[in-house]
């Protein structure tokens, strides 16, 4: 009993309770160490912030200029004006949406039928999804591209959104929070006053795992939208491409304008950020409870 | 788990006959409904997934022109693919830059994941979301901005190196150099990530067993390796599989490297990985059946990486 009140003393001073985790006071070192690895985390995004405000100059000139300037517009100008950079952003943006969305809505159902309803193949079928995870899509890509050709979807949109909705990995995130956070006990409540499977997952499941839904969603995004390979072989034409292609499209004019590419990287980076800077708390706590059930 | 458990109620409602919910859910329509559920992805993953990863084992059995011919030439590819020095040469590039990638992403998580595990650590809500900005930032961004810290003639390394009288280094003219920055690329995108798995294994450890520990007059370092590393297995063992199939797709770090190294990494192909040759032979010089062969050398180095980790896996459970 001592001890149940000397731990929630110290879970009291702390600046937020957290469960787990050693007490003690942290050294000085510690902080220094931790504020290194920040830097290392943000001195790239710093760099491409620098060059894009800079120009071309920021990158031939010794020493390096390491402070942003005021030529921001300039840069944003030319990169703009060198591919469709607007078209490849609301590509982006439609596409990783899109992708989102969906397949949060195909994982929920199939990881809701995993953890909680019962049917005969139940576990062969998962064990299907876990294999599928551990095997890299890029060694079949041309018997894809075979496919979308079959389709007529090479360089259209739908090519990297239809094949982007079978996530293995949304199907094995949703299992497992809706396994652990979604009672039996309440499941079977809810039989019990009449409810059909459908409504087992729409009024009682999926509300509780509602949070963990919006972080794999969040996931899928930052997956879709910094995708590079599947994009670059589908996709033909500058109208079609993704803000990644159009960074390699960028890069193909470097010897022109050094910063462009670099400038480019910054606003394809930039809409991510933002959306980091709004939901990155839950992405950060949403990732490191799914390791803890998984 | 749930496996176990939810066949109690079933059970339970049997000895109830009263009660009226169980005629719904035998009812067909609900015996039908799992199966709806799960179809969107199964059919989808069929066509795009699965079918595709059979259909591989298929084209490469054929010399494959896109637009020409398809004539089927046996195990040639495989033939070819064996002897091929630029096959050995991507795959010893995969396997070296998955080394001096994983190693020392994975070293660095455990101990960042060891700073950030205590209680009274100020600010950990703003360390531990700087450690996600790489992992947010795409591939070819990285590689991009990399590839400039790296340059050769105006890179702030070389910068560096020359403040402190050192020769410039040409990272891409070299093996091991352009291994070291292409694996640079690869621990900062991810060590974040994986030190937030870590310190998620880290805080279920019960703080108890730690007071027991000291107590038991065991050091730091002993309460390191004899009690944080064995409760951290599950999740060092995900991570350590997950990096072996990411260092597997190393694509768009090697293409995107250089503006002049092209599809080959270089001129002498010092960082060309296993899935730029797959792409360069299927893509670049259209060839969909030798690009399938070395897809399906792709898929048995998964096999055996997976053996490997399996077999590890179980010997170190059984020598504990």
């Amino acid at each position: 009993m001592a001890d149940m009140t000397a731990q929630t003393d110290a879970t009291f001073r702390s600046p937020k309770r957290r469960r787990g985790g050693r007490l003690g006071r942290v050294p000085w070192y510690v902080y220094l160490l931790l504020i290194i690895a920040v830097i290392i985390c943000a001195f790239p995004l710093y760099y491409m912030l620098v060059v894009a405000s800079v120009g071309a100059s920021a990158v031939t000139s010794v020493p390096p200029r390491l402070y942003p300037g005021t030529n921001i517009v300039a840069v944003a100008r030319a990169v703009f004006d060198t591919v469709p950079f607007v078209r490849s952003l609301l590509n982006s943006a439609f596409v990783s949406l899109t992708v989102a969305v969906l397949s949060v809505v195909l994982c929920s159902l199939a990881g809701f039928a995993f953890a909680k309803l019962q049917f005969r193949g139940r576990n062969a079928l998962f064990i299907l999804v876990l294999l599928t995870m551990t095997v890299p899509a890029q060694l079949s890509v041309i018997p894809q591209y075979l496919i979308i050709s079959m389709l007529g979807w090479v360089d259209t949109l739908q090519a990297i959104i239809v094949p982007g909705l079978a996530s293995a990995f949304g199907i094995f995130w949703m299992r497992q929070h809706m396994s652990s956070t979604v009672s039996d006990e309440l499941i079977q409540a809810a039989r019990l006053d009449g409810c059909n499977s459908w409504q087992l997952f729409w009024r009682i499941a999926f509300p509780v795992v509602r949070p963990a839904a919006f972080v794999l969603g969040l996931i899928t995004f930052t997956a879709v939208w910094n995708d590079f390979m599947w994009p670059f072989i589908v996709l033909k034409s500058p109208e079609m491409f993704t803000v990644q292609i159009a960074l390699k499209q960028l890069q193909a004019n470097r010897t022109v304008d050094v910063a462009l590419a670099l400038g480019g990287s910054f606003f394809a980076t930039l809409p991510l950020l933002v959306a980091f800077a709004f939901a990155g708390r839950r992405m950060v706590s949403g990732i490191m409870e799914g390791a803890f059930k998984g | 788990m749930s496996a176990t458990t939810t066949p109690v109620p079933t059970h339970r409602d049997r000895k109830q006959p009263g009660k009226q919910p169980t005629r719904v859910r035998s009812s067909f329509v609900e015996r039908v409904a799992p199966y709806a559920y799960v179809a969107p992805f199964f059919i989808i993953f069929g066509i795009f997934g699965l079918f595709p990863l059979v259909f591989t084992f298929f084209v490469a059995l054929f010399d494959w022109n896109p637009i020409g011919a398809h004539t089927f030439v046996g195990l040639a590819n495989f033939e070819r693919l064996l002897h091929d020095s630029r096959f050995w040469n991507a795959l010893g590039n995969t396997f070296g830059i998955f080394v001096i990638s994983t190693i020392p992403q994975l070293l660095l998580a455990l101990g960042l994941a060891q700073l950030l595990n205590n209680a009274r650590l100020r600010w950990a809500t703003f360390f531990r979301m700087s450690m996600l900005l790489p992992f947010i930032t795409s591939v070819a961004a990285t590689a991009l901005i990399f590839g400039q810290i790296f340059d050769r003639n105006f890179g702030l390394i070389n910068w560096i190196l020359g403040l402190l009288n050192l020769d410039p280094i040409n990272f891409l003219a070299s093996r091991l150099g352009s291994w070291v920055e292409i694996s640079a690329m690869v621990t900062w995108r991810w060590f974040g990530y994986n030190t937030l798995l870590y310190l998620a294994g880290l805080q279920a450890i019960p703080r108890q067993m730690y007071e027991a520990a000291s107590v038991d007059g065991a050091s730091g370092w002993q309460q390191f390796t004899r009690l944080t590393i064995p409760s951290l297995r599950p999740v060092i063992i995900f991570t350590v599989i997950m990096s072996t199939i990411g260092g597997l797709q190393i694509f768009t770090e090697p293409l995107l490297v250089s503006p002049e190294s092209g599809l080959t990494c270089g001129a002498g192909r010092q960082c060309q990985t296993l899935a730029l040759f797959l792409y360069e032979q299927g893509f670049g010089q259209f060839s969909f059946g030798y690009g399938s062969a070395i897809g399906v050398a792709l898929f048995v180095i998964v096999v055996v990486a997976a053996l490997i980790n399996f077999f590890l896996i179980t010997r170190t459970q059984g020598a504990r």
